[in-house]
Protein backbone atom coordinates (compact mmCIF):
# COMPACT_ATOMS: atom_id res chain seq x y z
CA UNK A 1 0.00 0.00 0.00
CA UNK A 2 3.09 2.09 -0.33
CA UNK A 3 2.22 3.89 -3.55
CA UNK A 4 -0.75 5.05 -5.59
CA UNK A 5 -0.25 2.34 -8.20
CA UNK A 6 0.04 -0.37 -5.57
CA UNK A 7 -3.18 0.67 -3.85
CA UNK A 8 -5.03 0.88 -7.16
CA UNK A 9 -3.78 -2.58 -8.09
CA UNK A 10 -4.83 -4.13 -4.77
CA UNK A 11 -8.25 -2.50 -4.96
CA UNK A 12 -9.00 -3.66 -8.50
CA UNK A 13 -7.82 -7.22 -7.86
CA UNK A 14 -9.84 -7.56 -4.69
CA UNK A 15 -12.91 -5.99 -6.29
CA UNK A 16 -12.82 -8.42 -9.22
CA UNK A 17 -12.31 -11.40 -6.91
CA UNK A 18 -15.39 -10.38 -4.92
CA UNK A 19 -17.32 -9.96 -8.17
CA UNK A 20 -16.43 -13.52 -9.19
CA UNK A 21 -17.62 -14.74 -5.79
CA UNK A 22 -20.93 -12.88 -6.14
CA UNK A 23 -21.52 -14.39 -9.58
CA UNK A 24 -20.77 -17.89 -8.30
CA UNK A 25 -23.25 -17.50 -5.44
CA UNK A 26 -25.83 -16.08 -7.86
CA UNK A 27 -25.44 -19.20 -10.00
CA UNK A 28 -25.81 -21.48 -6.95
CA UNK A 29 -28.99 -19.63 -6.01
CA UNK A 30 -30.56 -20.86 -9.26
CA UNK A 31 -30.67 -24.36 -7.78
CA UNK A 32 -33.30 -23.24 -5.27
CA UNK A 33 -35.78 -22.40 -7.99
CA UNK A 34 -38.93 -24.55 -7.88
CA UNK A 35 -39.94 -25.43 -11.43
CA UNK A 36 -43.46 -25.96 -12.78
CA UNK A 37 -43.40 -25.78 -16.56
CA UNK A 38 -46.40 -26.79 -18.64
CA UNK A 39 -46.63 -27.52 -22.33
CA UNK A 40 -49.09 -28.92 -24.86
CA UNK A 41 -48.65 -29.56 -28.58
CA UNK A 42 -51.40 -30.34 -31.01
CA UNK A 43 -50.82 -31.52 -34.57
CA UNK A 44 -53.47 -29.50 -36.37
CA UNK A 45 -52.88 -30.82 -39.85
CA UNK A 46 -50.65 -33.04 -41.93
CA UNK A 47 -50.04 -30.70 -44.85
CA UNK A 48 -48.36 -33.26 -47.05
CA UNK A 49 -46.60 -36.59 -46.68
CA UNK A 50 -44.39 -37.79 -49.56
CA UNK A 51 -41.58 -40.10 -50.41
CA UNK A 52 -38.84 -38.03 -51.99
CA UNK A 53 -36.85 -39.03 -55.05
CA UNK A 54 -33.96 -39.96 -52.76
CA UNK A 55 -36.18 -42.61 -51.15
CA UNK A 56 -36.58 -40.76 -47.83
CA UNK A 57 -39.96 -39.90 -46.35
CA UNK A 58 -40.82 -36.28 -45.64
CA UNK A 59 -43.83 -34.84 -43.83
CA UNK A 60 -45.00 -31.28 -43.28
CA UNK A 61 -47.00 -30.52 -40.15
CA UNK A 62 -49.06 -27.65 -38.83
CA UNK A 63 -48.62 -27.37 -35.08
CA UNK A 64 -50.28 -25.57 -32.19
CA UNK A 65 -47.63 -25.17 -29.49
CA UNK A 66 -48.75 -23.75 -26.15
CA UNK A 67 -46.52 -23.54 -23.10
CA UNK A 68 -46.10 -21.78 -19.79
CA UNK A 69 -42.39 -21.59 -18.93
CA UNK A 70 -42.60 -18.64 -16.54
CA UNK A 71 -41.35 -20.63 -13.54
CA UNK A 72 -38.04 -21.30 -15.31
CA UNK A 73 -36.99 -17.65 -15.09
CA UNK A 74 -34.89 -16.45 -12.14
CA UNK A 75 -33.12 -13.15 -11.47
CA UNK A 76 -30.07 -14.74 -13.06
CA UNK A 77 -31.73 -15.79 -16.33
CA UNK A 78 -30.65 -14.20 -19.58
CA UNK A 79 -33.00 -16.12 -21.89
CA UNK A 80 -34.61 -19.52 -22.39
CA UNK A 81 -33.95 -21.42 -25.61
CA UNK A 82 -36.80 -23.81 -26.38
CA UNK A 83 -37.14 -26.35 -29.17
CA UNK A 84 -39.59 -29.08 -30.17
CA UNK A 85 -38.26 -32.45 -31.31
CA UNK A 86 -40.04 -35.42 -32.85
CA UNK A 87 -38.79 -38.75 -31.50
CA UNK A 88 -39.36 -42.24 -32.88
CA UNK A 89 -37.55 -45.53 -33.52
CA UNK A 90 -36.82 -47.31 -36.79
CA UNK A 91 -35.16 -50.64 -37.66
CA UNK A 92 -32.08 -48.69 -38.76
CA UNK A 93 -31.85 -46.26 -35.79
CA UNK A 94 -33.04 -47.08 -32.27
CA UNK A 95 -33.83 -43.41 -31.67
CA UNK A 96 -34.38 -40.61 -34.14
CA UNK A 97 -34.70 -37.04 -32.88
CA UNK A 98 -35.65 -34.33 -35.33
CA UNK A 99 -35.88 -30.69 -34.34
CA UNK A 100 -39.06 -29.25 -35.82
CA UNK A 101 -39.25 -25.79 -34.30
CA UNK A 102 -37.23 -23.58 -31.95
CA UNK A 103 -37.44 -20.16 -30.39
CA UNK A 104 -35.83 -17.85 -27.89
CA UNK A 105 -37.79 -16.49 -24.94
CA UNK A 106 -36.06 -13.28 -23.87
CA UNK A 107 -37.94 -12.61 -20.62
CA UNK A 108 -40.53 -13.88 -18.21
CA UNK A 109 -43.23 -11.78 -19.83
CA UNK A 110 -42.89 -13.75 -23.07
CA UNK A 111 -42.73 -17.16 -21.37
CA UNK A 112 -46.45 -17.94 -21.55
CA UNK A 113 -47.17 -18.38 -25.24
CA UNK A 114 -49.36 -20.02 -27.85
CA UNK A 115 -48.21 -20.24 -31.42
CA UNK A 116 -49.52 -21.76 -34.58
CA UNK A 117 -46.65 -22.73 -36.86
CA UNK A 118 -45.48 -24.99 -39.62
CA UNK A 119 -42.46 -27.07 -38.73
CA UNK A 120 -39.55 -24.66 -39.10
CA UNK A 121 -37.12 -27.41 -39.98
CA UNK A 122 -37.88 -30.24 -42.37
CA UNK A 123 -39.12 -33.52 -40.97
CA UNK A 124 -37.19 -36.00 -43.15
CA UNK A 125 -36.58 -39.62 -42.22
CA UNK A 126 -33.43 -41.60 -42.99
CA UNK A 127 -35.32 -44.08 -45.10
CA UNK A 128 -38.96 -44.77 -45.68
CA UNK A 129 -40.29 -45.66 -42.24
CA UNK A 130 -42.81 -42.95 -41.46
CA UNK A 131 -46.08 -44.45 -42.69
CA UNK A 132 -48.29 -45.15 -39.68
CA UNK A 133 -45.38 -44.26 -37.38
CA UNK A 134 -46.06 -43.48 -33.74
CA UNK A 135 -43.89 -40.66 -32.43
CA UNK A 136 -43.33 -38.48 -29.36
CA UNK A 137 -43.11 -34.71 -29.43
CA UNK A 138 -40.65 -33.50 -26.82
CA UNK A 139 -40.32 -29.87 -25.80
CA UNK A 140 -36.73 -29.21 -24.69
CA UNK A 141 -35.51 -26.03 -23.02
CA UNK A 142 -32.17 -24.57 -22.04
CA UNK A 143 -32.27 -21.93 -19.30
CA UNK A 144 -29.29 -19.71 -20.14
CA UNK A 145 -28.02 -17.76 -17.15
CA UNK A 146 -26.46 -14.33 -16.90
CA UNK A 147 -23.60 -15.99 -15.00
CA UNK A 148 -22.90 -19.61 -14.17
CA UNK A 149 -24.50 -22.96 -14.89
CA UNK A 150 -27.03 -23.61 -17.65
CA UNK A 151 -29.97 -25.89 -16.87
CA UNK A 152 -31.67 -28.06 -19.48
CA UNK A 153 -34.76 -30.23 -19.22
CA UNK A 154 -37.71 -31.43 -21.27
CA UNK A 155 -41.36 -32.51 -21.34
CA UNK A 156 -42.23 -35.62 -23.36
CA UNK A 157 -45.65 -35.70 -25.00
CA UNK A 158 -46.60 -38.99 -26.55
CA UNK A 159 -49.46 -40.37 -28.57
CA UNK A 160 -48.91 -38.84 -32.00
CA UNK A 161 -49.18 -40.93 -35.13
CA UNK A 162 -48.52 -40.29 -38.80
CA UNK A 163 -51.05 -41.47 -41.42
CA UNK A 164 -50.77 -44.90 -43.01
CA UNK A 165 -50.67 -43.60 -46.58
CA UNK A 166 -48.91 -40.78 -48.39
CA UNK A 167 -50.94 -37.69 -49.19
CA UNK B 1 1.40 7.52 3.39
CA UNK B 2 2.92 6.58 6.73
CA UNK B 3 2.82 3.04 8.08
CA UNK B 4 -0.34 3.50 10.12
CA UNK B 5 -1.95 5.18 7.15
CA UNK B 6 -1.16 2.24 4.90
CA UNK B 7 -2.63 -0.15 7.43
CA UNK B 8 -5.75 2.00 7.69
CA UNK B 9 -6.05 2.21 3.91
CA UNK B 10 -5.80 -1.56 3.51
CA UNK B 11 -8.34 -2.38 6.25
CA UNK B 12 -10.73 0.32 5.04
CA UNK B 13 -10.51 -0.93 1.46
CA UNK B 14 -11.21 -4.55 2.37
CA UNK B 15 -14.06 -3.67 4.73
CA UNK B 16 -15.78 -1.31 2.29
CA UNK B 17 -15.54 -3.69 -0.67
CA UNK B 18 -16.87 -6.66 1.29
CA UNK B 19 -19.74 -4.59 2.73
CA UNK B 20 -20.71 -3.27 -0.68
CA UNK B 21 -20.55 -6.78 -2.16
CA UNK B 22 -22.85 -8.16 0.53
CA UNK B 23 -25.31 -5.26 0.28
CA UNK B 24 -25.29 -5.43 -3.53
CA UNK B 25 -25.96 -9.16 -3.58
CA UNK B 26 -28.76 -9.07 -1.02
CA UNK B 27 -30.43 -6.10 -2.68
CA UNK B 28 -30.18 -7.67 -6.12
CA UNK B 29 -31.53 -10.99 -4.86
CA UNK B 30 -34.44 -9.40 -3.01
CA UNK B 31 -35.40 -7.19 -5.93
CA UNK B 32 -34.83 -9.97 -8.45
CA UNK B 33 -32.62 -7.65 -10.45
CA UNK B 34 -29.13 -8.65 -11.55
CA UNK B 35 -28.58 -5.16 -12.89
CA UNK B 36 -29.26 -3.62 -9.47
CA UNK B 37 -26.55 -5.79 -7.92
CA UNK B 38 -24.01 -4.72 -10.53
CA UNK B 39 -24.89 -1.03 -10.19
CA UNK B 40 -24.63 -0.98 -6.40
CA UNK B 41 -21.34 -2.88 -6.50
CA UNK B 42 -19.87 -0.61 -9.19
CA UNK B 43 -20.81 2.45 -7.14
CA UNK B 44 -19.18 0.83 -4.12
CA UNK B 45 -15.94 0.16 -5.99
CA UNK B 46 -15.77 3.76 -7.21
CA UNK B 47 -16.46 5.12 -3.72
CA UNK B 48 -13.85 2.88 -2.13
CA UNK B 49 -11.23 3.84 -4.67
CA UNK B 50 -11.89 7.54 -4.07
CA UNK B 51 -11.54 7.01 -0.34
CA UNK B 52 -8.49 4.73 -0.07
CA UNK B 53 -6.30 5.14 -3.15
CA UNK B 54 -5.37 8.85 -3.18
CA UNK B 55 -2.90 10.06 -0.57
CA UNK B 56 -5.34 11.87 1.72
CA UNK B 57 -4.02 13.87 4.71
CA UNK B 58 -5.72 11.62 7.27
CA UNK B 59 -3.46 8.81 6.12
CA UNK B 60 -0.44 10.87 7.19
CA UNK B 61 -1.29 11.70 10.80
CA UNK B 62 1.53 9.73 12.40
CA UNK B 63 4.61 10.99 10.61
CA UNK B 64 7.60 8.69 10.12
CA UNK B 65 10.43 9.25 12.59
CA UNK B 66 13.65 9.97 10.75
CA UNK B 67 16.91 10.07 12.74
CA UNK B 68 18.30 13.49 13.73
CA UNK B 69 21.33 14.47 11.52
CA UNK B 70 23.60 15.03 14.57
CA UNK B 71 22.70 11.58 15.89
CA UNK B 72 23.74 10.13 12.56
CA UNK B 73 27.20 11.76 12.76
CA UNK B 74 27.99 9.95 16.00
CA UNK B 75 27.82 6.67 14.16
CA UNK B 76 30.08 7.10 11.17
CA UNK B 77 29.95 4.74 8.26
CA UNK B 78 32.77 2.17 8.37
CA UNK B 79 35.68 3.10 6.03
CA UNK B 80 36.85 0.54 3.46
CA UNK B 81 40.14 -1.21 4.46
CA UNK B 82 43.34 0.50 3.04
CA UNK B 83 45.64 -2.10 1.39
CA UNK B 84 49.41 -1.52 2.02
CA UNK B 85 52.04 -2.02 4.77
CA UNK B 86 50.33 -2.48 8.05
CA UNK B 87 51.28 0.27 10.39
CA UNK B 88 49.83 1.04 13.70
CA UNK B 89 47.86 4.06 12.80
CA UNK B 90 44.92 5.21 14.74
CA UNK B 91 41.88 5.57 12.59
CA UNK B 92 39.52 8.39 13.26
Amino acid sequence: MHSFGQRANVLLTFAITLLALMCAIASVSDNFNSLSPHAHVQVVNINWFQKKSSGDDEVSLSLNISANLESLFTWNTKQVFVFLAAEYGTPKNALNQISLWDGIIPSREHAKFWIHAYNKYRFIDQGSNLRGKEFNLTLHWHVMPKTGKMFADKIVMSGYRLPQAYR
Amino acid sequence: MDWQGQKLAEHLMQLLLVCFAVVAFITGYMLGSFQMMMLIYAAGVVLTSLLTVPNWPFFNRQALKWLDPSEAEKHPKPQPAISGPKKKTAKK
